[in-house]
């Protein structure tokens, strides 16, 4: 059995005037232990996908319809209680601003022992080593003074470390981390997901990784899922999306990385931006930015098709496949 | 923490020297003290030597000087009225002002948090919007009209408790007269302090409710929610805490506004405190009691000030006091 599988999951705004649609259709699996990425322009439903797995989107967005389930529990029909006790000890989350994430008033002891003690009964002596054991678990020098410090006595690195260190505290199945690296210095950012991976990998938790930098997704994750405008439009093994990427949309991001580009040169992007979600075009919602956008991509919306090497929802490989299966019949 | 001090005190010296300045600038202008305290027999050369003797006839300076010499030994002038210490007198009237101050605050923080923080977790309950419309209402209607409003409800009509005096007080320590240990103090009590705390609170329910809305947003709440804690954990410490940051700021502000409103409530309610005594003051054109009621309640702002500044570093942890000497 997966132990987390979304499917067909609809999230939608509310706003006066309509109900906005910030996921579409969205379905994917997770295993035990594996590790994929979800990629993706801000504005794309990243971070809502993130939120939604442990029902945690903002007001006003809320779960239209769909399932999400974790191993076989429904999270979308858990009541608050139920949600409580898989949020932190089955999935956590590490957020994306570790400068905003900690609660300034408390200290770092505070936050990492209420976590333990509101999940277990144990003493506060015994959550207290645990908590300790934890950050030095994520290589944070002096545990024992840290415990004691409030958040603001901390760098932006050592907070990210605090939080990784408090996501670890009940052992959860999964970790969603979102862009957790996009607010540190770039040499701090090496140095928070290789210890995101090793710790993955050693206790065999599931990662969610949420990101826009796909340099930083093809060192840690397995399964790469590309999303544009609330959809789906690529699924695959990482390896595969970013040597040989299907969609208009996967091969414009990885053309858009500056290592696509001689030094000197004006960086490749993709035309245009990211539709808000009152303005989604139709039929498929990336036709406006798309090179090779035919009349039937204006109408209709593709469906999810495999090709091969990875999943893909674009006429364009759809009727490339289509041409092929016919020369094999014609050629049979 | 020591450093605080100091630098608090320094500056407190110049709040209470301008203070001086100000009450003192206005003591010629309410009226002739004279007049009020002699009867009409009383001739213009009589008068005149009247005034020469409390040095009315000074010049401004000359006046300050001695005044303020005077206020160096704590000698804040005497009452024209009394023939007292002025300071005297109205440290006599302290503890029924205290008393009732005291009683407002306690009643405006613990009614006013769990209703500002009902507001902002459930801004559609009916109770919160009820909330909201009585707190505008309290907002804009008078604080007299309020307090005469209850007097006759629940003096008059409901005949539940007395509206006017302090009733039975009793001595401690043969300084303090109190009204909290007797059954009829506290009955006594009620009427004002509920009056006084009624026209303080709507601005506290507002400022509570807005700031915890906001605090709710924040990134931090989200991430208390992610792991799992209690609604009750996370709204009354990770967010109750933070909320009540530019509380206790605005707290320490609307001290001042606290003593204008005890001059109504307690005319009012005839309580006899400070306010009391400096409404009869102004009337009697008893001069040196204004002065030294101005200077004594400039003296309790700065001091609740930097009480409120002290408690603000102890909630605050990015705030240290003693590190950075502040």
């Amino acid at each position: 059995m997966n132990l987390l599988s979304v499917s067909n999951l609809h999230v939608n705004f509310h706003t006066k005037e309509q109900e906005l649609a910030a996921l579409i259709d969205v379905s994917f699996t997770l295993n035990r232990g594996e590790r994929i990425a979800i990629v993706g322009e801000s504005g794309a439903g990243k971070s809502v996908l993130g939120f939604s797995i442990v029902n945690l989107i903002g007001k006003p967005g809320y779960i239209d319809s769909g399932s999400i389930k974790l191993e076989n529990k429904e999270i979308t029909k858990m009541n608050l209680r139920q949600l409580q006790e898989v949020r932190g000890k089955r999935i956590a989350m590490i957020f994306q601003d570790p400068m905003m994430t900690l609660n300034p008033v408390l200290t770092i002891g505070d936050q990492l022992v209420e976590t333990i003690r509101s999940h277990t009964k144990i003493n506060y002596k015994d959550a207290r080593n645990i908590a300790i054991e934890k950050l030095h678990h994520v290589q944070i020098a002096s545990p024992e003074k840290r415990f004691d410090q409030y958040p603001h006595e901390l760098s932006g690195g050592m907070r990210q470390r605090v939080i990784i260190a408090s996501v670890l505290l009940l052992n959860p199945d999964i970790i969603i981390a979102d862009e957790p690296t996009t607010a540190l210095d770039v040499t701090i950012q090496a140095e928070i997901l290789q210890l995101l991976l090793t710790i993955c990998r050693d206790n065999g938790v599931a990662l969610v990784l949420i990101s826009h930098d796909l340099g930083v997704v093809s060192k840690v994750a397995e399964r790469t899922i590309v999303m544009y405008a609330g959809h789906v439009v690529e699924e695959g093994p990482t390896l595969e999306i970013i040597n040989d990427p299907q969609h208009p949309y996967t091969q414009g991001l990885l053309n858009a990385l500056p290592q696509m580009t001689l030094p000197g040169q004006r960086l490749n992007q993709i035309q245009g931006s990211m539709p808000s979600l009152a303005e989604r075009p139709s039929g498929c919602a990336f036709h406006p930015r798309c090179p090779y956008a035919t009349q039937k991509c204006r109408q209709e919306q593709p469906r999810f098709i495999f090709s091969g090497v990875s999943s893909v929802a674009c006429f364009l490989v759809e009727d490339m496949l289509n041409e092929f299966a016919d020369k094999d019949q014609e050629a049979s | 923490m020591l450093i605080f001090l100091l630098r608090r005190m320094i500056q407190a010296c110049f709040v209470m020297i301008i203070i001086s300045v100000i009450s003192f600038a206005i003591q010629d202008k309410l009226g002739d003290p004279v007049q009020q305290m002699v009867g009409m027999s009383v001739s213009l050369e009589e008068r005149n030597q009247i005034r020469d003797e409390l040095g009315l006839n000074d010049g401004f300076f000359v006046q300050y000087w001695h005044f303020a010499k005077g206020v160096i030994h704590g000698d804040l002038g005497t009452s024209y009225y009394y023939k007292e210490p002025a300071l005297d007198v109205i440290l006599k009237k302290l503890p029924a002002t205290l008393e009732l101050a005291f009683c407002a605050i306690l009643i405006v923080i613990l009614v006013a948090t769990p209703c500002g923080v009902l507001a902002a977790i459930k801004p559609k309950h009916a109770l919160s919007r009820l909330l909201m419309i009585i707190s505008s209402i309290g907002l804009s209607v008078p604080i007299f009209i309020v307090a005469i409003l209850m007097v006759y409800i629940f003096s008059i009509e409901l005949n539940m408790a007395p509206s006017f005096g302090r009733g039975q007080t009793i001595e401690i320590f043969g300084l303090w007269e109190s009204g909290l240990f007797t059954k009829d103090g506290l009955k006594h009590l009620i009427l004002p302090s509920l009056s006084l705390a009624i026209a303080l609170m709507p601005i506290f329910v507002r400022l509570i409710r807005a700031e915890m809305m906001e605090v709710l947003q924040s990134e931090y709440i989200r991430f208390a929610w992610s792991k799992g804690l209690s609604a009750r954990r996370i709204y009354f410490i990770h967010a109750l805490k933070n909320t009540m940051l530019p509380v206790i700021t605005v707290g320490g502000i609307q001290a001042g506004t606290l003593v204008a409103y005890t001059i109504l409530t307690e005319t009012i309610f005839q309580w006899p405190g400070m306010g009391f005594l400096f409404m009869d003051a102004v009337s009697r054109v008893d001069t040196p009691l204004v002065s030294a009621y101005l200077i004594v309640v400039g003296g309790i702002f700065v001091i609740t000030n930097t009480v409120v500044d002290l408690i603000y570093g102890l909630v605050n942890p990015t705030v240290r006091l003693a590190s950075h000497g502040l």
